[in-house]
């Protein structure tokens, strides 16, 4: 693999924007093609089936399987209430009478005759799919997906925490190199996205959530910090499910970093706007990085897509992602064909980047991120 | 299956994992069968081009390019895309095999009765056959039934293996497992109208219980018990069972594997099954105890080769799924703490700076580190890592013995006293490291410290290394040439690093002071003493052959051959020479981390590496 790189992070103030909503099991839409939706507009409804509970009756009462089955006051397919007997007995010649009830209300699926278990399944449960992205539907799968397409700023992330999260972009007063601290979090700040910052104290993430902020995004976010707001620490980078308030999405990193320009400068054109950010991120294959999404309904733009997947070639603009240069940005001037001696000893492919202090260094290619 | 091995001439093999598919062409040269060319490409089973062949021919097309030979027909949607080996063996092929672990490999989850007892039977059939076992769940585990649920649910496993009970025996919670799996019914990863595959090898007198109650969820099929008796252990049938369903069920429901199959005469071997098999054939030939480790982006798997009391070699497989050097580094920060990853490291790194760069790396797996300090970071995380996956190895790599003991509660059993440790560092005779971290160390001393350092070697141990990730390839290759699988393993993937002596001795043996612990010899070569405390290397033995003589200075020390024996044995030495360790075991390093840095730069420079230290 001779050109590796790390593709870079798609930021734009003017992307095809589509989110594909699919139910985990079949159910039903609600919307059609050419609906226009909103980002809380529920799209599709399914009915979950309800859990399967094990009544270990044999057990509970003490009793034998067989003792069980000629006990039983119900059969299989009867709908039973909580607190239903469902099974009597009496021992020693009647004397001792005791039953066992339902312990939940739904419909007996199967009696296992060599345990005495009885299974009761309980009443389906509704589940709604909302849109998230504001937009017009522009496919359905029936009884499985809606797809909603619009156009507008599209900014990914390297890491989040939090799921999906619906609000205003608010930017904070803060330099794109400066920590977050306390002070910064706006109050109130339920319902906002802030933007803005290098990286959050913990005691100001803390504050965003107390506040009712559902998400904040900025350069990067300290290990331990970012293990103080979770209560317990990460250990592979798959995210998207923490219960927490505030979804967090950083664009460099780990540690004290700034926030990526180029990205400060799309999402500062939509200050008060509507957004929908993820924070979910899988490094593994298949690669999920979190994302802001500000659609622009009726408004469209012209296209002006940028990050075009083009190669490492000469000219182009790339940031290294990795010490000694982690977070330096500058242009490649040469790519040398064959392996080249590094720091560690390795021989590895690289590239001459020149820094924007005039500098020129040689980083390995597989350090390099495209602009 | 017929393929004549004696008409093969070039076998294409691809092992298609997790994020690389690596192509390898094996060639019948004048010398033997030799690795010759190879080629690698990123794996595509996911959107937007979700099929493993194009990532396959993608590498293919890399080995023509670099070669000049050609390999590959005229598309053909339905046929082998190969050319045949023509009959100056200039072009095309004779054969392609293949191994997966695409997708995330084999995922499987396993239950049993009691957790020393079937529960890790069927765990280590599970491991055997190359999957990884995302959870055991076991009637005595102490979970409540909502959490077993909740558990089998979110895991959503390939394959599930129910055991549980010997013939005869325990009923109601084997029952018990296959209600929890129906109360659960978990969706399979792959194949939307896919039934759940279901392996029964418990107690055969309830398996047509435990069919009819998972019949509405489950394709079940029923081998015999892994533990039919208390002390004997039958995984084969199990193992079996369990390639049966992922070629049936798994590989022909992932994303293009069903071409992929159609393209090779012979089954598609799960990655770890095969690099299993080819650790197990050569441990065999070669009489010796065997210990492989390979350590991915993601996980890392162990592979051991030991004799149990009665003298039968005994093989076991065992993955840490979250240990690894990439996308699961962050995951070896949290499992060993900070503390113990510092200790490797002959440079002082502050506490906020160690684990923001491997979280960063974490984000970021492709990056390779280009600072000498980056670089003992990762070796640093590697060692940790191989000594956590060991830990875990040896807790199933355990042999069986002794009579059952009743507890008088329902039919649950402790078989704890029946179990002993196969895993005995003092007799392995060969250590094997594989992938990335190990195989492209910048030097081969750094891969033979890191397996020094992680698995704690003693007595004496040889020291190698996997040269590109060859064994799933020659494992594939080994099931239908033998010959050929042995030839190349030997020429071009075993890399012969160095031999380490490491005697161990009982605590009040050796006083604390340095004193002479033995004397090493090699014919022809030269002697050496080796002290307590210190490491040192012996470059001049490298690529020496003769008799190796170790003589303990003290009958409490032991180097292989019992407390105060003499080792002899004939070796070859690697390219790195002899590694001798007289810093003791366990290896304690000192807590004061000026101290501790001080000593690791002593020992790094004994090996003749390089210390830049930025505070000295």
């Amino acid at each position: 693999m001779s050109s590796a790189f790390v593709p870079g992070l798609k930021v734009s103030r003017s992307a095809a924007l589509q989110k594909v909503r699919e139910l985990p099991i079949p159910g039903e839409l609600l919307v059609a093609v050419g609906d226009q939706v909103t980002a809380d507009q529920v799209v599709a409804v399914a009915t979950l089936p309800g859990d399967l509970i094990i009544a270990r009756i044999a057990e509970k009462m003490a009793i034998e399987p067989f003792e069980v089955l000629s006990g039983l006051a119900v059969k299989i397919g009867d709908v039973v209430q909580q607190g239903q007997i469902l099974c009597r007995h009496s021992g020693f010649f009647g004397l001792f009478k005791s039953t066992f009830e339902s312990p939940v209300s739904g419909t007996v699926e199967f009696i296992t005759e060599r345990t005495g278990h009885l299974a009761i399944r309980v009443a389906p449960r509704k589940m709604e799919l909302r849109a998230f992205l504001a937009g017009k539907v522009t496919a359905i799968a029936p009884g499985s997906s809606v797809t909603i397409s619009s156009r507008g700023a599209l900014v990914q992330g390297i890491f989040g925490v939090g799921g999906e999260r619906c609000g205003t972009l608010r930017m904070l007063a803060v330099e794109a190199d400066a920590e977050i601290e306390p002070q910064d979090i706006p109050d109130p700040a339920r319902g906002l996205v802030l933007v803005g910052g290098a990286r959050p104290s913990l005691a100001a993430l803390q504050l965003a959530a107390a506040r009712g902020a559902v998400g904040l995004v900025c350069g990067a976010i300290d290990d331990r910090t970012l293990a103080g707001y979770l209560g317990y620490e990460l250990g592979i980078a798959l995210t998207g499910d923490e219960q927490v308030v505030t979804t967090v999405i950083v664009t460099e990193g780990f540690g004290n970093l700034a926030f990526s320009q180029r990205a400060l400068a799309v999402l500062r054109e939509f200050d008060g706007s509507a957004v929908s950010i993820n924070g979910a991120t899988q490094v593994r294959a298949g690669a999920l990085r979190p994302e802001i999404l500000v659609p622009r309904i009726g408004n469209a733009i012209e296209s002006q897509d940028e990050a075009a997947m083009l190669g490492l070639e000469l000219g182009r603009a790339v940031r290294i992602i990795r010490v000694p240069y982690f977070g330096v940005s500058g242009t490649v001037k040469e790519l040398p064909e064959g392996l080249v001696k590094i720091e560690t000893g390795a021989d590895t492919r690289v590239a001459v980047i020149e820094l924007q202090d005039g500098r020129q260094v040689a980083v390995p290619r597989a350090n390099l991120e495209l602009i | 299956m017929s393929i004549d091995p004696q008409k093969l001439r070039t076998v294409l093999v691809t092992d298609c994992g997790s994020t690389t598919t690596k192509a390898l062409l094996f060639q019948k040269t004048q010398q033997g069968w030799r690795q010759t060319q190879r080629g690698e490409a990123p794996t595509t089973v996911e959107a937007p081009v979700a099929d493993v062949t194009v990532g396959a021919v993608n590498a293919f097309t890399e080995i023509s390019e670099i070669s000049g030979r050609k390999l590959l027909a005229p598309a053909s949607e339905h046929g082998a895309p190969f050319l045949p080996n023509n009959a100056a063996d200039s072009e095309g092929i004779d054969l392609y095999l293949s191994t997966s672990s695409a997708g995330g490999g084999l995922q499987m989850m396993v239950t049993g009765v009691v957790r020393e007892m079937t529960t890790e039977s069927a765990q280590r059939a599970a491991l055997g056959a190359g999957a990884i076992v995302l959870d055991a769940i076991s009637a005595d585990d102490g979970r409540e039934d909502h959490e077993r649920i909740e558990r089998i649910r979110h895991l959503r496993p390939d394959i599930v293996l129910i055991t549980g009970g010997i013939d005869g025996g325990s009923s109601t919670h084997v029952i018990e497992m296959a209600e929890l799996l129906r109360a659960a019914s978990p969706r399979p990863r792959f194949g939307d109208t896919l039934r759940l595959p279901v392996i029964y090898a418990g107690n055969n007198l309830v398996a047509e219980d435990v069919r009819e109650i998972l019949a509405p969820i489950a394709d079940v099929s029923v081998v015999a018990n892994v533990r039919p008796e208390i002390n004997r252990e039958q995984l084969i049938p199990a193992r079996e069972a369990i390639h049966e369903f992922f070629l049936s069920h798994v590989m022909s429901h992932s994303p293009g594997y069903g071409k992929l199959l159609s393209w090779s005469p012979w089954p598609v071997m799960p990655t770890p099954a095969a690099v299993g098999d080819m650790v197990l054939s050569y441990a065999r030939d070669s009489g010796q105890q065997v210990l492989c480790a390979d350590i991915g982006g993601a996980t890392t798997d162990v592979f051991s080769v030991f004799r149990d009391r009665g003298g039968q070699e005994v093989f076991t497989r065992t993955v840490s799924a979250n240990l690894g050097m990439s996308y699961s580094m962050a995951n070896v920060l949290v499992e060993a703490g900070s503390a113990s990853i510092r200790r490797w490291i002959p440079a002082e790194i502050s506490e906020s700076d160690l684990r923001d760069r491997l979280r960063n790396k974490m984000i970021r797996p492709t990056s390779i580190p280009q600072t000498i300090e980056d670089l003992w970071l990762e070796q640093a995380v590697c060692r940790e890592a191989l000594r956590l996956s060991l830990s875990h190895h040896r807790s199933l790599a355990v042999g069986l013995s002794g009579v059952r003991q009743e507890r008088g509660i329902s039919d649950l059993f402790s078989q704890s006293e029946n179990r002993y440790q196969l895993v005995d560092p003092l007799k392995l005779d060969l250590v094997i490291g594989s992938g990335g971290v190990l195989s492209h160390a910048p030097r081969r001393i750094e891969a033979a410290m890191m397996m020094l350092d992680g698995f704690e070697l003693q007595g004496v141990t040889q020291i190698a290394v996997d040269s590109i990730f060859m064994l799933p390839h020659l494992g594939v290759l080994a099931a239908v040439h033998p010959q050929a699988a042995k030839e190349i393993f030997l020429h071009d993937c075993l890399v012969n690093v160095a031999h380490a002596i490491v005697p161990v001795w009982r605590p009040r043996a050796v006083s604390n002071r340095e004193v002479l612990l033995a004397t090493v010899s090699l014919a022809g070569c030269g002697t050496w003493q080796l002290f307590s405390g210190r490491l040192q290397a012996v470059f001049e033995a490298a690529g020496v052959s003769g008799e190796l003589v170790v003589v303990p200075a003290d009958r409490g020390i032991d180097v292989g051959a019992g407390p105060g024996g003499t080792l002899r044995r004939e070796v070859k030495i690697g390219e790195c020479g002899l590694i001798l360790d007289g810093r003791g075991r366990p290896l304690v390093l000192p807590e004061d981390p000026k101290l501790c840095v001080s000593k690791q730069q002593e020992s790094y420079r004994a090996l003749g590496l390089e210390v830049r230290a930025k505070h000295e």
